[in-house]
């Protein structure tokens, strides 16, 4: 074999400590290295020439590139080789910069390093066989999980690109947060208006289905090829014949027994019910776990109201199954509630703000409703005890957010904005009330934001005060908020009759168990996880499944549709080829040796172990042996690491290349 | 049962009377309690301002004295003696450098640090079943206003009790017949040691909360802290000369309460030593639970 060896200075970044001259010089010695230079940036174009170059001239057969992490230039590299007519498979990166250059300051030392890597290289490279990258088909097809304003705008992006989407929402409706939304910021344009024709237009695109009242149970496969089972949940209405006329939730004598999701548990709903009036589809189900029906079998008004004969109570969970090459996360947010102390959650609570003791203790969301056109007041503002107008509202920013010692120490980004549209919605309506703003920093970064608050304050006179409220308490009908306006240094109280909490935007309750169904990270608040914070924000580190809005991170409509439109085209990116093509530095089993004790199989994070029967000619079974599913094994090496026989090896990584690497060095 | 007692000085001076109540209840209960031989101070106040090693060298002697007695469990009926021995056990166990240097201190190692129980966690582990069943006397005339202060639901996150809105006071009461209030000022300041320097603090503050006690319909506060109770219960005549329209409402301890409902009669509790005298509350008083 004849190798050449190519020593990068990466500028100053590995010549300022490593000898790169001495080190292309002793390179030049090692057995099978026919040509050793070094040159000031390999990765630049007359770089990569010099490696072309030499290929030609001296015939190399195999190349080792002295240079910064793999992780950055071995696709350039490997391209380079593969330019000059060797197969990149046989060109192997010396990592001087991260491993070398970087944590050492002695030159000496390094450079005598960065010899043994180099040395350690050509020993891999030596025993390096010519592969070919594996290829797999593409179904292109994207399922969207959650139907709110990011599951639409992404589903909506991908449908109308021309690929069919799956778009799975387990609320009987979608629209999300957003539908419940007054006014958002900070154009104050109103929320539905501009949500419900995006409801519309997922509803009739012909080639989105929508299935809503529906989860998904299982994800199997892989990029490009995943297979999704759904559990379409029993509305107990037929959806062939149900033209939504409502007169089964008129007629439905459970009113007041359950509260409205909608409305943030401030109104009741009926038993059969849509959870808003503009629901697509508009649709009812019965909530089994008030209907009489269902508890007693003594009622079935709906059944008998029903003109189109669409009340079916027998009606079971249905399981689909569909074949999908790219999944988009649209999971979105919960508000931390305030209800009560949640169980088992590192947040302790806010009993000092009375939480589900006071009526007119609210969270942002009751408040949007209540501000709302179509919420429980019609957007009057009364406040719920006893629907009085309030005259003196007390808004609190950061409960749960930024407080590590009660909440998350994360900000929820966006309270800061609705807080100030909260405190504008309410002074436009009640004109001598008076708005008053507990913060900690206002943080108003985005277009137009910094001066929507100013507008609240300056235009709208609401009132801010920097400091934190340490206590509330009823007394006569009233509020008393304790604070502290730190800015002053002196302690406040605030006789209020409402107020509003602006709490900590949480995950999904069960956000960590769809992860790992669908086998995404997720962090210690249960947000998905990106694979690069910076370079890859929408991408989720397992292939093919993309991040959409704030199943991610807080994040308000804007950014959240940003990212949506943004993992709508990473998921087109995949379908932009027939075939994809996959790294070949898989897992292979050899099946004479394997024993079939499937140790390999247990340890497989990415279940890309199967079991395979070796038959005799009669069909008689012989032996079971591991076999590897090359489209779903990512070439981690653990059941290579574990395989008591020695029988299954990583191909590129084989047993005996990794040993040679380690006699270099010995 | 067996249970490791810390009085704490209030127990042998300004709350004799919690010291004498409880040690009647228990003894109706099937308690028996273990004295921690020469137990010292417990770092409050005084101690914890001025030096915050002393504090935790001070609780930590009498917990390295509670382990080489043998006691598992102890319990501290005052207040400010459990919240410092629960916040020197806590440091104890998560800095390792500071218990090193503590030991050396004091001259004791501590290994096993034992369980430390407020009068109402005890009351707790004894069980409300156990106190329906021995109560002899029904006290559902009583509404009682159950104040906690501000030590004996705190430190938040070490402390069993919901630091803001507790409720375990409530519970036990409620096992006498006793009916609790709803109530704004469970947890506010009474004005703790400024009761002997700045009295004037101590007046505004205690009326602050004993009128938002009869003001939530309580006719009678129950406290758990012999500091509590003194500025509560002694400070009233001061609140009264000072406010000539303050109507007077009796203070008792959780154990006297309990006292009562076991059949036990003031003088035995020693309720007759406090300020506000205490009358069994009217509407036919209380009665007797029929056998």
């Amino acid at each position: 074999m004849k190798i050449g060896v190519f020593i990068c200075h990466c500028g100053e970044n590995i010549g300022r400590t490593v000898d790169c001259a001495r080190v292309s010089k002793a390179a030049g010695f090692f057995p099978g290295v026919v040509h050793s230079v070094d040159y000031k940036y390999m990765c630049s174009d007359p770089g990569q020439n010099l490696i072309k170059q030499a290929i030609k001239d001296f015939k190399l057969d195999g190349v080792v590139v002295g240079s910064c992490s793999p992780h950055m230039h071995e696709k350039t590299f490997r391209k380079a080789v593969a330019d000059a007519g060797v197969n990149p498979f046989l060109c192997e990166i010396a990592n001087l910069r991260e491993h070398v250059s970087w944590v050492h300051e002695d030159i000496d030392v390094a450079t005598d390093k960065a010899i043994d890597l180099i040395r350690f290289a050509v020993e891999k490279v030596k025993r390096n066989t010519p592969l070919t990258t594996i290829k797999v088909p593409v179904t292109k097809r994207t399922l969207v999980i959650g139907g709110g304003i990011s599951g639409i705008q992404a589903a909506l992006d991908v449908a109308n690109a021309g690929y069919e989407v799956v778009l799975v929402e387990k609320e009987p409706s979608i629209g999300g947060h957003m539908s419940q939304l007054s006014e958002t910021f900070p154009t104050l344009d109103c929320s539905q208006c501009i949500l419900t024709p995006r409801m519309v237009e997922v509803y009739q695109h012909p080639k989105i289905k929508l299935l809503t009242y529906s989860e998904v149970e299982k994800v199997e496969g892989f990029i490009g090829n995943f297979k999704v089972t759904i559990r379409k949940k029993a509305r107990y209405v037929d959806d062939t014949k149900c033209t939504g006329c409502g007169d089964c939730m008129q007629k439905c004598p459970i009113k007041k027994k359950a509260l409205s999701e909608f409305d943030e548990q401030l109104t009741t709903r009926s038993a059969i019910y849509v959870p808003f009036p503009q629901a697509v589809p508009n649709i009812p189900v019965i909530d089994t776990s008030v209907c009489t029906y269902f508890k007693t079998g003594k009622c079935s008004m709906c059944k008998k109201v029903c003109g189109r004969d669409a009340i079916f109570f027998e009606q079971e969970d249905q399981m689909l199954t569909e074949e999908i090459g790219a999944i988009i996360m649209a999971t979105g947010y919960k508000l931390y509630t305030i209800d009560k102390k949640p169980e088992d959650s590192e947040i302790k609570g806010y009993g000092e703000y009375g939480y589900g003791k006071y009526k007119d203790v609210i969270d942002g969301l009751q408040f949007e409703r209540i501000a709302s056109a179509s919420g429980p007041t019609s957007g009057e503002f009364m406040r719920p005890s006893d629907g009085k107008t309030p005259k003196k509202i007390v808004f609190i920013q950061c409960v749960g957010s930024r407080d590590e010692s009660k909440g998350f120490s994360y900000c929820s980004k966006i309270c800061c904005m609705y807080t100030a549209k909260h405190a504008m919605l309410y002074k436009h309506k009640v004109h001598d009330g008076e708005a008053y703003v507990f913060y900690m920093d206002i943080r108003s970064g985005g277009k137009m934001y910094e001066e929507f608050v100013r507008r609240a304050i300056e235009e709208d006179g609401v009132k801010y005060i920097r400091g934190r409220v340490s206590r509330i308490y009823e007394e006569d009908g009233k509020y008393i908020v304790k604070g502290e306006d730190t800015l002053a240094g002196v302690p406040i109280t605030i006789d209020a009759d409402m107020v509003v909490l602006a709490t900590a935007m949480v995950a999904q309750p069960d956000a960590s168990k769809l992860a790992q169904t669908v086998g995404i990270p997720y962090d210690k608040y249960g947000y998905f996880v990106e694979v690069h914070p910076k370079l890859r924000p929408v991408e989720s580190s397992s292939g093919g499944i993309f991040l959409a809005g704030a199943c991610h991170s807080p994040r308000d409509i804007p950014d959240s549709v940003a990212m949506a439109s943004a993992a709508a085209a990473k998921a087109m990116v995949l379908f932009g080829s027939d075939m994809l093509e996959r790294e070949p530095t898989i897992a292979l089993v050899n099946e004479n040796l394997c024993a079939g004790c499937f140790y390999c199989k247990k340890v497989c994070a990415y279940n890309a172990i199967e079991i395979k029967q070796i038959k005799d000619k009669q069909g008689n079974l012989i032996k079971e042996v591991a076999f590897v599913n090359s489209g779903l094994c990512q070439g981690c090496g653990t059941c290579n690491a574990t395989c008591p026989s020695k029988s299954i090896e990583l191909i590129g990584y084989t047993d005996e290349q990794i040993y040679a690497e380690i006699s270099a060095l010995m | 049962m067996q249970i490791g007692y810390y009085p704490g000085c209030s127990q042998e001076g300004t709350a004799k009377e919690y010291d004498k109540s409880l040690r009647e209840v228990l003894k109706v209960l099937d308690v028996d309690p273990t004295e921690i031989n020469d137990w010292s101070c417990c770092g409050a106040t005084s101690a914890h301002v001025t030096s915050h090693k002393l504090s935790l060298a001070l609780s930590a002697r009498n917990l390295a004295l509670a382990e080489k007695q043998g006691l598992k469990e102890i319990f501290a009926p005052c207040a400010a003696c459990y919240n410092r021995l629960l916040t020197s056990k806590n440091e104890l166990q998560e800095h390792p450098e500071q218990k090193y240097e503590i030991e050396t201190i004091i001259e004791e190692k501590i290994n096993n640090i034992p369980e430390i129980y407020n009068i109402v966690n005890f009351f707790q582990k004894i069980g409300k079943d156990k106190i329906a069943e021995k109560k002899k006397i029904d006290l559902k005339n009583f509404k009682a206003a159950c104040y906690y202060g501000c030590l004996l639901v705190r430190p938040s996150g070490i402390n069993s009790d919901d630091s803001e809105q507790p409720n375990s006071m409530e519970e036990i009461v409620k096992a006498t017949g006793a009916q609790t209030i709803d109530w704004n000022f469970k947890l506010e300041c009474c004005g703790a040691a400024h009761s002997i320097a700045r009295q004037d603090i101590v007046v505004d503050l205690s009326k602050k909360i004993l009128d938002d006690a009869i003001k939530h319909g309580a006719n009678v506060i129950v406290v758990a802290c012999p500091m509590c109770h003194s500025n509560l219960d002694m400070r009233q005549q001061n609140i009264k000369s000072k406010f000539s329209d303050f109507k007077e409402i009796p203070v008792l301890y959780l154990s006297e309460i309990l006292g009562l409902a076991l059949g036990f009669d003031k003088k035995q509790l020693g309720i007759d030593t406090h300020f506000i005298e205490f009358n069994l509350p009217v509407r036919n008083d209380v009665q007797e639970v029929s056998a």
